[in-house]
């Protein structure tokens, strides 16, 4: 009974037929019946490939090309068809990143819960019931008859993902992997999903593998941790010993890319706001039918703001919040419905210096940039109503790339021969090449590996510190705000719900939500004598979740 | 620039091949196309007739020729129209909607109801029959599938990044349409363009089966194959020819396209 329930030994994943495309190289480790190990790296680390290998699931064309996978001492990669089927479900549970898209739009949750056991138990029809009732009473669903009627649209992201781990672990699996299982969630509901993840887990005795992009998380909640980089494996130790005393230096890059914060800064006062917002409300029109006209959504309640020069005010909220709808309705992309918009004292309207003066960083960088235009074309597309001739826009397109760090040799490049930081750079570029007064950052980093989006931050704090542009963050990881922002605004449904310096919203929050947003993710400090985990205000706000009920 | 590859050279070879027979038969052939021989009619390929006669013992070969100058124009001339119609009022639909949006895609949508030969039927009964009322009709009745295709991909790409960091940047509606939109949704027009230009040389043929057509005696590739098909049995060559003169200019305008389509996008250059 006690040998490890999983072996990997040697294992190197490569592209079938070309032996020297290798994906995952070389990678040992073993897994002990209950215990709970986490596999860290950024984005093309192998983590998922070698999570997703352990049953055989690894895409169509990637082979096993040297080592072996040993789940309870048979070899996974030998074995067939029928009894990987067997393996999977029964004996590996899985849960997958995008609650959104891993159950089946067509089917009612307890038709998709009922699956697993009709294949892999021979119980009838009302022993399968109960069985899917207490799980779901289990994942913390109570109005269980209503839940199994429902289709998925009805649930929200939070309780998709529960009812995902209610599907996963009806069959009790030996092991349950998880793979980014609440990067698309909130950061409140984050908290409760991760938790209940692993109380469960703990309760049936499996193991669990969670794979995350997520330092902080993977160490508060797993027992080892596994760091890979590039396909290779870099770092395994108990989570406490990787933190505190790391071996590798790539372990220690992603430890210090941590946002860290810095000393308050002072601003110099100004006789007025940059941008002033009164009373901005935006509303949506729903969807109306074939002669009438949907009914009104607000998406902003009567909200007051001012970013005064040179300050860095970042917007925190949940996802519905409307810290992105603020955004888009001061940049002018999404029109208020009321109140008014004030850039220098002036309305915004019409208004050309703010058409200049105002620009904007996205979230997405393969989003942002025009496929088909080259990079020079990109940058210097900003310059285009200031009359200058060609050999002016390259020579500043340059020197605005040199200062981004990427160089006249980028000039001629498209964005796809460019990775996701360097397309940030190039976003970044544009947006501040003709030294505007305000950027309005909408997640400007959240879609960057970490040690690449502490760089990016680095980058954007020095630019904005030497130009001096007041800018808005608009962003939910509580972590990148501490280390940008002079002031935070926190919003929720619209709404705003506090807001005052950094270091007031950080230390001493006056509202409950504030204190739970921020105690919902665990974050390191540093310390004398490297860093430690920790929770912001362990015990307070347990109730303060938005995830509410269904139906 | 990278060397072409197999297929690329085999497209622009069957579409010189084709334009050269164009060019060639509007000033010579080898017999008169017009020509009525009825002591030589239906006469097999061999020699003088290279490709044969017909049933009024025109030379198959010059009728080729000389129609291939009618048809490709033909095809051309209105798979452009459909284009820039279609291009135009998809873009504007997509990029503006709300009301613009909706009274365009009501026109369109009702055009879109009838099938196209119908249509193009109803519209050559205002125009008459003759090359341009059949270019007009059939380039209206091509448009509506062109701007259901454009808007398409123009409504999905107008909720990019890219084109809101084009309206912060301060560039006008029209700037970004031709300078982001355009390029971006020319894939699908270019593929759609290419498998049209078939479509409307076999109605053309249709159209000249029905006598609405370019009007005889004058050739054109879809009236030699109408016209050939009582002969079907006794003189094959006369649809084999003009057959093939379609099938292997629409194998080049498809490859050439192709070609076209990844010689504009930076993304398939590398490859």
């Amino acid at each position: 009974m006690t040998g490890p329930l999983i072996e990997v030994d040697n294992l190197s994943l490569s592209v079938a037929h070309r032996p020297e495309f290798i994906i995952v190289r070389d990678v040992s480790f073993a897994l002990q019946p209950g215990e709970i190990l986490g596999i860290v790296g950024e984005s093309g680390s192998g983590k998922t490939m070698v999570a997703r290998s352990l049953m055989g699931l690894q895409p169509q064309g990637i082979v096993v090309s040297e080592g072996d996978i040993r789940f309870n001492g048979v070899s996974v990669p030998g074995m067939a068809p029928a009894a990987l089927r067997k393996l999977r479900g029964a004996q590996i549970g899985m849960v997958f990143q995008e609650p959104m898209t891993s159950l089946n739009p067509s089917m009612t949750i307890g038709a998709q819960l009922e699956e697993p056991l009709k294949l892999h138990t021979k119980l009838n029809r009302t022993q399968r019931l109960a069985k899917m009732v207490t799980i779901l009473k289990r994942v913390g669903i109570d109005d269980t008859a209503q839940a199994l009627k429902a289709h998925p649209h009805q649930f929200s992201g939070g309780m998709r993902q529960r009812i995902m781990l209610a599907s996963a672990m009806l069959l009790k699996p030996a092991l349950l992997i998880a793979d980014e299982p609440t990067t698309a969630l909130d950061a409140l509901v984050q908290r409760e999903v991760m938790e209940l993840m692993v109380e469960m887990v703990r309760q049936d005795q499996s193991a669990m593998l969670l794979i995350s992009h997520d330092l902080p998380m993977v160490a508060r909640y797993c027992d080892r941790v596994i760091v890979m980089r590039q396909g290779d494996m870099v770092e395994e130790g108990p989570v406490d010993r990787v933190i505190s005393a790391p071996t590798h230096d790539y372990t220690r890059d992603l430890l210090q890319s941590l946002p860290l914060r810095g000393p308050a800064r002072e601003l110099a006062a100004a006789p007025q706001p940059m941008i002033e917002v009164r009373a901005l409300t935006v509303d949506y029109r729903g969807r109306g039918g074939l002669l009438g006209r949907g009914a009104l959504k607000r998406a902003l309640h009567p909200v007051d703001l001012a970013v005064w020069p040179g300050e860095v005010v970042a917007v925190v909220g949940a996802s519905g919040s409307g810290k992105t709808t603020l955004g888009r309705a001061i940049a002018g992309l999404v029109p208020a419905s009321g109140g008014q918009i004030l850039y220098q004292g002036q309305p915004v309207a019409r208004n050309a210096a703010y058409r200049h003066n105002c620009q904007m960083v996205f979230q997405d960088p393969f989003g942002s940039l025009d496929p088909r235009m080259s990079i020079r074309q990109l940058v210097g597309e900003a310059l285009r109503h200031d009359g200058l001739d060609r050999g002016e826009v390259t020579a500043r397109v340059t020197a605005m790339l040199e200062e981004v760090g990427l160089g006249a040799a980028f000039l001629d490049r498209f964005p796809h021969e460019l990775s996701g930081g360097q397309r940030q750079r190039v976003a970044i570029a544009r947006a501040i090449i003709r030294n505007p007064k305000f950027i309005i950052a909408d997640e400007a980093v959240s879609a960057l590996d970490v040690t690449v989006r502490a760089r990016v931050l680095d980058l954007l704090s020095d630019l904005q510190r030497r130009y001096g542009f007041a800018c808005l963050f608009i962003s939910h990881d509580l972590g990148v705000v501490e280390q940008m922002a002079d002031r935070v605004v926190v919003m929720r449904d619209g709404r705003i719900v506090e807001q005052g310096p950094r270091d007031a919203i950080f230390d001493a929050p006056t509202t409950d939500y504030t204190r739970a947003l921020l105690s919902a993710i665990p974050t390191f400090e540093r310390t004398e004598t490297g860093v430690s985990l920790n929770w912001r205000f362990a015990s307070a706000g347990e109730n303060a979740s938005q995830d509410k009920a269904p139906i | 620039m990278r060397p072409m590859r197999p297929n690329q050279i085999i497209g622009l070879t069957l579409i010189a091949l084709v334009l050269s027979a164009a060019v060639i038969g509007t000033f010579w052939t080898p017999f008169d196309p017009l020509r009525i021989d009825l002591r030589n009619k239906l006469a097999a390929p061999g020699l003088p007739n290279l490709l044969g006669t017909d049933e009024f013992g025109r030379d198959i070969l010059s009728r080729l020729m000389a129609a291939a100058g009618t048809s490709t124009s033909i095809s051309l001339i209105t798979v452009s129209f459909a284009v820039c119609g279609g291009v135009t009022l998809g873009m504007i639909a997509g990029y503006a909607r709300g009301a613009v949006d909706r009274a365009i895609m009501m026109v369109n949508d009702a055009m879109l109801s009838f099938p196209s030969m119908l249509l193009a039927l109803a519209l050559l009964s205002i125009t008459g029959a003759n090359k341009y009322g059949i270019i007009l009709a059939l380039g209206l009745a091509y448009t509506p599938a062109m701007v259901r295709v454009v808007r398409g991909a123009v409504l999905s790409l107008r909720e990019r990044e890219f084109i809101e960091a084009s309206r912060i940047m301060g560039n006008s509606a029209a700037y970004t349409m031709l300078r982001h939109l355009l390029p971006n949704c020319l894939a699908p027009v270019i593929v759609l363009a290419t498998t049209m230009f078939g479509s409307v040389l076999l109605t053309e043929s249709a159209l000249s089966f029905l006598g609405l057509g370019v009007p005889p005696p004058a050739p054109t590739w879809g009236n030699m194959l109408a016209s050939a098909r009582p002969h079907m049995s006794a003189a094959p060559w006369l649809g084999i020819f003009p057959g093939l003169c379609i099938a292997l200019t629409l194998l080049g305008i498809n490859l050439f396209g192709d070609a076209i389509r990844d010689r504009l996008d930076p993304r398939m250059r590398g490859l």
